[in-house]
């Protein structure tokens, strides 16, 4: 693709015709790719095929989601399985990621076995070092006691479990916001948490690139659903100065993009099942596809990033 | 299950005249599947495609109400005001049964899906 922009209005590395495309193309869960404006396709099955490294980068990584291990309906009969073959994949890639971030429900039911039998399949990733934030399926106890006695014990994790680091220049935030819900209501941060958040990016100049991850949606992909946080528009105040701002989610089982200004919000596919387009079920529970088709609707997503771009090239694919 | 005691009565009996809304129900959760074909329908609701049928069910004091978990994804029953005890995460097929306690109005959701609420009316 040579897709160099040619309208940028906002100065955001973004224009309508290139922003489009990309949907067209995370409409079809095909690989995309923005990065600095410039678009570009490929999956991770062709690189790896034809041996072509990945642009050189600063740093990358990789977000891998709803993993659900324990499910076993229709809709996937063994998510153990999809779940090694996304690790498969990662593990046949050029240049390894850095580091993984999972974006929550580990399992299905927050049972001990589950959570054994997924730290168990991840011993095969040959990348080592993972970040996680919890699914609401990871906390069903209430407090999330168990998740966090397994998933923080090397991290300063505050409070229920949030945290920030810092890797090559990269700011990274892990938000909670799937624990105290509160009746007709959607994800929640809490109080307690944004006041840690305000004070967490106080000093940091707003050149430093963010990366904020959590399970449910920052943004209000479709409350109807419960598909959004009610206190994310306050979290994203505290955000609104830096330049270059990802927000990596799960939880909808399916790729959706948005930009807004400087801010780009992603959420990524599951390697469990499906969910459907919003509004296109009855509800938005684990949606059943023929079994060759399956594969094609769950996968993972690389993001890469280039010191000096302005945003940070993020690239879904599917383990068909 | 567990029965009112004689103090809870008279607790339940004024908090019913002082706030009618905030009356107590029995303590008296308990969960199990449900798969057997005597399974009973009076005073069931159903909780499908992310909803709790009826949303509203009336109820007389005493009687027995129950949650069956029809949907592939985990669910639960949460009273708003924890009035009485909430269930744990029902995975397919399971059901969760309380006890209808004093009259009043109890608003209930799933702490798992909050979009999720539903009402119990228990009369006398």
């Amino acid at each position: 693709m040579s897709d160099y922009i040619s309208h940028d209005h906002e100065d955001d590395g973004i224009d309508r015709r290139g922003f489009l495309h990309c949907m067209a193309w995370a409409g079809t869960g095909l690989l995309w790719t923005i990065s600095g404006g410039v678009l570009a396709s490929k999956t991770l099955a062709q690189i790896a095929k034809a041996g072509e490294p990945l642009p050189t980068t600063d740093l990358s990584f990789l977000q891998i989601s709803d993993s659900h291990i324990g499910f076993s309906k229709e809709a996937n009969k063994d998510v153990t399985a999809t779940f090694r073959i996304a690790l498969d994949r990662i593990n046949a890639m050029p240049t390894p990621p850095s580091f993984l971030i999972h974006t929550g429900d580990i399992s299905q039911l927050s049972k001990p076995e589950e959570f054994d039998t997924f730290d168990e399949v991840l011993k095969s990733c040959r990348t080592k070092d993972v970040f996680y934030v919890p699914g609401e399926h990871d906390v069903l106890d209430g407090s999330g006691k168990l998740y966090r006695e397994r998933y923080l014990k090397s991290l300063e994790g505050k409070g229920s479990g949030w945290y920030s680091f810092n890797k090559n220049g990269v700011h990274f935030i892990g938000l909670v916001n799937v624990l105290n819900l509160q009746t007709g209501g959607l994800g929640q941060l809490g109080d307690e948490q944004l006041e840690w958040l305000e004070a967490d990016v106080k000093d940091l100049g707003s050149s430093t690139p963010i990366v904020v991850f959590a399970h449910i949606p920052l943004w209000a992909v479709y409350p109807e659903w419960g598909w959004g946080t009610n206190d994310s528009e306050r979290a994203l105040g505290y955000l609104k100065r830096f330049g270059s701002v990802t927000v990596l989610n799960g939880h909808i089982h399916q790729v959706l993009q948005k930009v807004e200004g400087n801010v780009t919000f992603h959420s990524a596919m599951s390697t469990a099942f499906p969910q459907p387009a919003p509004g296109t079920a009855p509800s938005p529970g684990p949606m059943k596809v023929p079994a060759e088709k399956l594969r094609s609707m769950l996968g993972l997503t690389s993001v890469q990033y280039l010191q000096g771009r302005s945003s940070l090239a993020v690239v879904d694919s599917n383990l068909s | 299950m567990t029965k009112l005691t004689q103090k809870n009565k008279r607790t339940a009996l004024l908090c019913g005249i002082s706030f009618l809304n905030l009356a107590l129900f029995a303590i008296a959760g308990e969960m199990k599947d449900a798969n057997g074909p005597g399974a009973a329908t009076k005073n069931q609701i159903v909780i499908k495609d992310f909803h709790f049928t009826p949303q509203t069910l009336t109820v007389k004091s005493g009687e027995k109400i129950t949650w069956i978990n029809r949907d592939d994804e985990p669910h639960t029953v949460v009273s708003v005001e924890k009035q009485f005890k909430k269930s744990s995460a029902l995975d397919t097929d399971q059901e969760f049964t309380t006890i209808a306690g004093a009259p009043g109005t109890y608003s209930y959701f799933c702490s798992v899906h909050p979009k999720m609420t539903g009402t119990i009316v228990v009369e006398k």
